[in-house]
């Protein structure tokens, strides 16, 4: 009955993606706001990476309000497990088993994890030059410490340190927000000189900006693995 | 043959978001519906991409010469995917908590067996 139902309603929507989606063609030049984007974007912020111009210089509000989603969810799925936490500390010393990984995953990760954490810097640290960025980096990096994670189950990330530099780096995004107040009377402004593009040390506080999104990502990351892993302990 | 070619990702990611609604709608075991909301924001997601799609141009980054700005996609679609994957993992996490939490309280994992949550 559930069944039947539902696919009569799938088939409603299907419908009406048909007649939505056919009036719109695919492979077809239809961009229309993002011309001005496309044409002045390396003049007014500097970076060739246009994709990044928008999210961080044109649209760099909307980015502090889903780096605010990425906190809330994180915080959130802290506050949902906490009292399981101190429960589990008590069971933990019943089973001292201790489980180890094998010998090649804990030789290969000791070795890959550097390369892993030099490879997220290197693509957030570029993100206003190559596809790439904070968000992409930062979730490289969890995923090295997800590898350290699975192959020592024992360790632990200190959490005072990695919510230190997590807060740390969504102050300094608001901060150089309010600085762009300041100094320009726009929240959010590029105030720093632009420089010469499709060089390191250009855009202004697009790559500073990347870099504080590319530790907080992480951190925020690594920290939900870490409470996931602390639960099923 | 070529009209397949056109619609092929159009059907692909509203393929995707149909079958994420179906599992949600039909499925009993709450992991399974986390799995299909899962579906449904990897859809939409291509979705977005496939709309800001031109046939023939490249990447909106102009790293390389010989890129004008006559032959890039657009690029508002591709800022909007790229914060929206994030998001959806961190979002997945929360529901997969909240269904360790639910799975604690009642010892099982299906929806119909749930008590009170009919109102």
């Amino acid at each position: 009955m559930r069944r039947i139902v539902s696919i009569i309603i799938l088939i409603i929507i299907a419908v009406g993606f048909i007649f939505a989606f056919s009036k719109i063609p695919f492979g077809k030049d239809k961009i229309n706001v993002a011309n001005y984007y496309i044409k002045k974007g390396i003049k007014q912020t500097g970076a060739v990476n246009i994709v990044t111009s928008v999210v961080l210089n044109y649209r760099g509000f909307d980015t502090l309000g889903e780096v605010t989603v990425l906190f809330i969810a994180a915080v959130g799925l802290g506050a949902v497990l906490f009292v399981e936490r101190k429960i589990q500390k008590n069971m933990d010393d019943k089973e001292d088993k201790t489980k180890r990984a094998s010998l090649i995953l804990r030789t290969g990760s000791r070795l890959l994890f550097p390369l892993i954490l030099l490879f997220g810097a290197y693509i957030f640290v570029h993100g206003h030059l190559t596809p790439g960025g904070g968000f992409q980096g930062g979730a490289i990096i969890a995923s090295g410490f997800l590898l350290m994670y699975l192959a020592f189950p024992k360790q632990r990330i200190n959490k005072k340190t990695s919510g230190l530099a997590e807060s740390l780096s969504g102050l300094i995004f608001v901060g150089i927000g309010l600085l762009g107040l300041v100094f320009s009377g726009y929240f959010l402004t590029n105030f720093l000189p632009k420089g010469i593009p499709n060089t390191l040390f250009s855009a202004g506080i697009i790559p500073i900006i990347y870099i504080a999104i590319g530790f907080k990502v992480g951190f925020e990351l690594t920290g939900i693995i870490d409470d996931l892993l602390e639960r099923s302990r | 043959m070529s009209g397949i070619y056109n619609w092929m990702y159009y059907i692909a990611s509203g393929g995707l978001i149909l079958i994420g609604l179906y599992i949600v709608l039909v499925k009993t075991n709450l992991i399974k519906i986390v799995i299909g909301l899962n579906f449904i924001d990897t859809g939409i997601n291509i979705l977005l991409i496939c709309i800001g799609y031109v046939r023939g141009r490249t990447a909106p980054i102009f790293s390389r010469p010989g890129i004008s700005p006559a032959n890039v996609v657009d690029p508002v679609p591709q800022a909007l995917v790229l914060t929206a994957i994030v998001i959806g993992v961190a979002v997945l996490a929360l529901a997969l908590s909240i269904v360790i939490k639910v799975y604690q309280h009642n010892k099982t994992l299906n929806v119909t067996k749930i008590k009170g949550l009919k109102w």
